[in-house]
């Protein structure tokens, strides 16, 4: 008899764990937002996953919502006999739940590993990954589960063994995972910014942020030119173009707002008015440059054509 | 005993500082040399690399078969750019060399338009023929000023170092031949492309007036400020530095710019009529509240309320770490008007608008007759690359490489995993442009 009860609590509690796990991958879907092209994060992640699982998707889930990702949701959009829109809203995450899964542990799980991975539905999830290279990672949290399940078994101490089961899952995924990809500004890499978040940091790093936006618009302004070379590292190191340069102040470490003033100059912001040249008024030894037509003084620097 | 453990001591260690001093002198040398081979290395290529252009342009006059006129013109774009390159990694940022280099930029400009042309189709015409003879003149002397003063570097043993060394400290009592060498080429530029250069054919003056649109009436510095004021949200509390822009500006604006404690910003407007140009609004954004999408709505809002009120059609939106990036172009009936592009950013935490540009939109706004298009859309689909999918089209009143508005047909189409925008010309179906656009890039 007790062993009867025993085995009926048992069953129950294994059954409840099953069920509550089950919950958990279901609940936290999508966040309210409408997910519309060049957004990032992880609404964007479970967008590209589910549109991946159903063979809308070919491209690399990075939690960045692309080109890519774009035409995938169209057509679903469009085999869904929805309006297309090419943007994530209510209905159309609604619609994306219902026909897919979202194998959020092992998704969570490949980009925190850094691997390369595919989400399709009904193939194997083991093909769907590049071997891990040390043996701590899938293969182990595999392992953890059954065992998991027996010690709950043993022991039909459900607290320990949801603590266990975190363990073993380091990577359970509750927080909001980085996007693997960035986006970038239509001609420009990263690095490309990174150099002119250099050079702006060395030239003008006391300066106010206005005043760090037009150094970088005066190196895009010079690239544009066709008095000066066509690239931004060639503007950059020409020899005698920038003090920063010269004595290897661009070396030092930038900080966030020269990147975003280099970013905000990429994507069109010039305070300058399409100058060519600026020089510190209190520095200044060439006699040239005075000479040139000035458009306006932006903190220390005179800006001019 | 002691006066002798001292002297020893002591001479050791002038030995071991003259020793150090000797091999930091010898390593200051070697790298000095470094860098001077550097500037022989550019100084000597710039000057053999003109010798080339001239004799280049010298056999193209003489030339007749067009089936070599082609290749020609491109091997002398080739050398511009390479001449080109060789001026950038000199020291001769200081000194008025510009002239020069345009020309040569020029000369690349207008090889490469008549090297892609159909010579049988459309031979050189009795005015490019001049062009191309004064060019090949002008060429000529600039060839024979640098290679005197490559003769002169040579005989002297001249170094590029000194150059340097000079423009550094002031040019003023700089007497270097070098630079006075260089100085004479940019003399000699500088004359002829006043007089003799037909520029109409070297496609550099096509520059338009643009800010037709403005309107007449200037205002005052005080509504400057009550606009300047109402845009970046400020009341009177807080200190807004005005000034008005110089006479190198193509057009006169008023600038203001206000500080915060985590927050300053920067807006240009124009003095005629008064139009924001620029807007900048500097502080933390630390974390996404926001949808991207509930920020573009924003951002059109902002628009509507600040007078763009035409319809507006979204070109590109980013979103970069915690702001919103968009782009928009006016929409007038189904055409999207390309060159008047509006920029605008949307901090994400709580959807304040950080800045905006209308620069494109009001150098390039005017009245637009929007005429129907000559072929239909089915007859321009037929010009796209048969191997792209295409996914969607609208109409685009868009710019050509010359700077012209063209009515075109635009169509986003997809190949392998990369999307592409084509635009085709309304009138007679030439493909005008094509541009891959960019995808996301991975993390490193």
């Amino acid at each position: 008899m007790v062993k009867k009860i025993s085995i009926c609590i048992l069953t129950f509690v294994i059954c409840s764990v099953f069920f509550m796990n089950a919950e958990e991958n279901k609940v936290k879907a999508f966040s309210d937002q409408v997910i519309q092209q060049g957004a990032t994060g992880d609404d964007v992640i479970e967008l590209q996953a589910r549109l991946q699982f159903l063979g809308f998707y070919n491209g690399d889930i990075d939690g960045v919502f692309g080109w890519g990702t774009y035409w995938a949701l169209r057509n679903f959009q469009y085999e869904f006999g929805m309006e297309i829109d090419g943007m994530a809203g209510q209905s159309t995450k609604q619609k994306l739940e219902k026909a897919s899964e979202f194998d959020k542990n092992y998704v969570h799980q490949q980009i925190q590993q850094g691997k390369d991975f595919t989400h399709y539905g009904g193939v194997d999830k083991q093909k769907q990954t590049e071997p891990s290279q040390n043996k701590t990672g899938q293969s182990e949290s595999d392992k953890a589960s059954p065992k998991n399940n027996k010690q709950g078994q043993q022991e039909a101490d459900q607290q320990q063994q949801q603590n266990q089961k975190n363990q073993g899952q380091p990577t359970a995924t509750e927080e909001d995972l980085e996007p693997t990809a960035v986006n970038v500004p239509q001609g420009f890499s990263q690095n490309d910014i990174q150099i002119m978040a250099n050079a702006v940091y060395g030239e003008a790093r006391g300066e106010p942020f206005e005043g760090q936006v037009a150094v970088a618009s005066v190196i895009l302004n010079r690239v544009e030119s066709s008095t000066f070379p066509n690239t931004v590292s060639g503007v950059i190191f020409e020899p005698r173009a920038f003090t920063a340069v010269a004595d290897g102040q661009i070396w030092l470490t930038p900080n966030e707002s020269a990147k975003r003033a280099v970013l905000d100059a990429i994507n069109g912001w010039d305070p300058t008015g399409e100058a060519l040249y600026y020089f510190n008024p209190d520095t200044a030894t060439s006699s040239w440059i005075w000479s040139r037509p000035q458009i306006k003084r932006i903190g220390k620097h005179i800006f001019c054509m | 005993m002691y006066r002798w453990t001292l002297i020893t001591i002591l001479s050791i260690a002038i030995i071991g500082v003259s020793v150090w001093g000797y091999q930091e002198h010898q390593e200051k040398n070697a790298i000095l040399i470094q860098a001077e081979n550097n500037y022989q290395r550019s100084f000597h290529g710039l000057t053999y690399n003109l010798d080339l252009l001239h004799d280049k342009i010298g056999s193209t006059l003489a030339m007749n078969s067009r089936k070599q006129l082609s290749p020609q013109l491109a091997e002398i774009w080739r050398l511009t750019s390479m001449a080109h390159n060789d001026v950038g990694q000199l020291p001769l940022t200081l000194i008025p060399f510009n002239k020069t280099e345009e020309f040569l930029s020029e000369i690349g400009d207008f090889s490469y338009r008549t090297a892609i042309r159909d010579l049988d189709k459309e031979p050189l015409s009795e005015d490019e023929l001049a062009t191309l003879e004064s060019l090949y003149e002008m060429s000529g002397n600039i060839e024979s000023e640098l290679r005197k003063v490559q003769n002169m570097a040579l005989e002297e043993n001249l170094r590029w170092m000194d150059v340097q060394l000079a423009l550094v400290n002031n040019d003023e009592q700089a007497d270097n031949t070098i630079i006075d060498g260089f100085k004479t080429v940019e003399k000699t530029v500088e004359g002829y492309s006043e007089g003799k250069l037909n520029t109409s054919l070297m496609g550099t003056s096509s520059k338009k007036d643009g800010f037709t649109s403005l309107g007449k009436e200037k205002i005052t510095e005080e509504e400057a400020k009550r606009k300047m004021r109402k845009l970046l949200q400020i009341d009177e509390n807080t200190e807004l530095t005005v000034a008005s822009t110089g006479k190198g500006a193509n057009i006169p604006l008023f600038s203001g710019s206000f500080k915060e404690e985590n927050k300053t910003g920067y807006i240009d407007v124009t003095q005629q009529g008064g139009h924001p140009i620029t807007l900048m609004i500097n502080r933390e954004t630390s974390e996404s509240k926001i949808s991207l999408h509930e920020a573009m709505k924003k951002a059109k809002k902002y628009l509507k309320d600040i007078d763009y009120t035409t319809d507006l059609a979204m070109v590109e939106s980013n979103q970069y770490d915690h702001v919103g990036v968009f782009q928009f172009v006016p929409q007038i009936e189904d055409v999207w008007i390309y060159p008047d592009a509006i920029q605008i950013k949307v901090a994400l935490d709580n959807g304040e608008i950080l800045g905006f540009v209308a620069k494109d939109y009001l150098e390039n706004n005017h009245k637009r007759e929007i005429t129907t298009p000559e072929i239909t859309e089915k007859e321009a689909r037929e010009s796209v690359n048969s191997n792209l999918k295409i996914e969607e089209h609208h109409l685009a009143i868009t710019e050509n490489d010359l700077g012209e508005e063209l009515l075109t047909y635009v169509f986003l189409g997809t190949l392998n995993q990369d999307t592409y925008k084509i635009f085709i010309d309304a009138s007679n179906g030439d493909e005008v442009r094509v541009d891959k656009l960019k995808q996301a890039e991975i993390k490193y």
